[in-house]
């Protein structure tokens, strides 16, 4: 048997039925429920979001591997630059402080006129200690000319080509120069050797020479102006029988780091040649 | 021929060049590499190649012209380096680096002597002793150091240069 309702009658249940849910729930008595089937929703939503994220993952990261690598060669060319930048910088700030250092000394003593040269190269032959520089006759360089730094002598022009000269150091075994102690003011010989060794001779048994002494350009011989700074005595030699003490020197110039020099222009060397007397017949 | 000159004459330009300013740079003791010396060596060595003389030659004058030993110096040691190369090239072929290290060493030692006697003679007194312990016998050793890889690389340039006939 089948117990039928009218249709109004339905609707009226159902809203009553509905309104009773909501009053219900409104009133907490649902709570359990509705915070069981939300922790419910909510994992399967997190499951299915992290699953999701995944998926994407998976799919778009290759992509990003690629944008990340082009994007990391793009710095690391850029570090690169830099980096050559900052050793450019670097290099510029050395040359600079060296040739401030020319320029002061050039300002400290304006009796000469200089015109300063970078260092370009070495003799081939390790007998010889000549270095070469990159100015020559068209800048008015001349055969002769002494070539010095803010530190002191450094030796003199030995020849020159249009855009290039060959200087003679100090130091080669070949090189002679007249010096004088500034303490005693004694008149001496600086040699160089094949070791590169600086040394003085020919000074008198007579001479006070103490470890310390300064060595300066005498200007005797007229190969070089005076008063050019060249090193200290380090060590001294007197032997009652030598008719010469001997010392050993010092040089004020680092002639294994030579990087620009000055070489003075306006000084002519005499040749004395022709004075010195020769046996007769 | 004329195409192992054009390219010996720059490679032994950028040689001298190198040699100036950095090669001539590094020492030991007092002595120091030739790398000029080096690629004459490892270049009159290759059997194939036709211009060693001529490079030979052209290199001893430029050299002799930077440097401040008298150009004959250079001239003759290096063409007596490469007259030695010559010979043992066809002499020692099947072992090129032992015939290398034999014109490095006597190459070297002629040359040096060669200065030595000259500077000696002509110019100023020089202690052999001091002369042979800090110049010669470092630069040398630096020579026989440098020999391999330049032989190498030389080697590799002329056969290059000359590549070997295929043989069926």
């Amino acid at each position: 048997m089948k117990i039928s309702f009218p249709r109004s009658l339905q609707t009226v249940i159902i809203a009553l039925v509905a309104i009773g849910l909501v009053a219900l729930a409104l009133g907490g008595y649902f709570n359990p429920a509705t915070s069981w089937f939300s922790r419910l929703a909510v994992e399967a939503q997190t499951w299915i979001s992290t699953r999701y994220l995944a998926v994407a993952d998976f799919l778009t990261v290759p992509r990003d591997v690629a944008s990340l690598r082009q994007r990391n060669n793009e710095l690391e060319a850029e570090v690169a630059q830099l980096q050559t930048q900052v050793i450019d910088l670097q290099q510029k700030v050395t040359e600079t402080n060296i040739l401030s250092a020319l320029v002061d000394f050039a300002r400290a003593n304006p009796a000469y006129s200089y015109k300063a040269a970078a260092v370009i190269g070495r003799d081939p032959s390790p007998f010889l200690r000549y270095v070469i520089i990159n100015i020559g006759s068209n800048q008015g360089v001349l055969p002769g000319m002494p070539v010095v730094t803010d530190k002191g002598l450094v030796g003199r022009v030995d020849a020159v080509i249009a855009e290039a000269a060959r200087v003679q150091l100090v130091t080669d075994a070949a090189s002679a120069v007249d010096v004088r102690l500034q303490s005693s003011d004694t008149e001496a010989m600086l040699f160089g050797s094949v070791t590169g060794d600086l040394s003085l001779d020919m000074i008198s048994q007579n001479a006070k020479v103490t470890v310390g002494d300064v060595v300066l350009t005498s200007g005797l011989g007229g190969s070089y102006p005076p008063n050019l700074l060249v090193g200290q005595v380090v060590s001294v030699r007197k032997l009652a029988y030598e008719l010469f003490q001997q010392a050993a020197i010092q040089p004020n110039v680092d002639f294994t780091r030579l990087g620009f020099v000055l070489v003075i222009t306006n000084f002519a060397p005499v040749d004395i040649t022709p004075l010195i007397a020769t046996p007769g017949p | 021929m004329r195409r192992g000159i054009l390219v010996a004459i720059p490679v032994l330009g950028l040689a001298i060049m190198l040699q100036s300013s950095i090669i001539g740079r590094i020492t030991l003791l007092n002595g120091s590499a030739d790398l000029v010396l080096l690629v004459l060596a490892a270049w009159g060595l290759q059997e194939r190649v036709k211009s060693a003389w001529i490079c030979g030659f052209a290199a001893g004058l430029v050299v002799g012209f930077v440097s401040g030993v008298p150009w004959y110096i250079y001239l003759v040691g290096y063409l007596v380096l490469v007259g030695m190369s010559r010979i043992l090239a066809h002499r020692v072929w099947q072992a090129p680096l032992l015939a290398m290290f034999t014109v490095t060493l006597i190459g070297t030692l002629v040359l040096l002597m060669l200065t030595y006697f000259e500077r000696s003679l002509f110019e100023v007194s020089l202690a052999f002793n001091l002369s042979f312990v800090q110049i010669i016998l470092p630069s040398i050793l630096l020579n026989m150091l440098l020999a391999i890889p330049v032989h190498a690389l030389i080697r590799d340039l002329a056969n290059r240069l000359y590549p070997a006939e295929m043989v069926r």
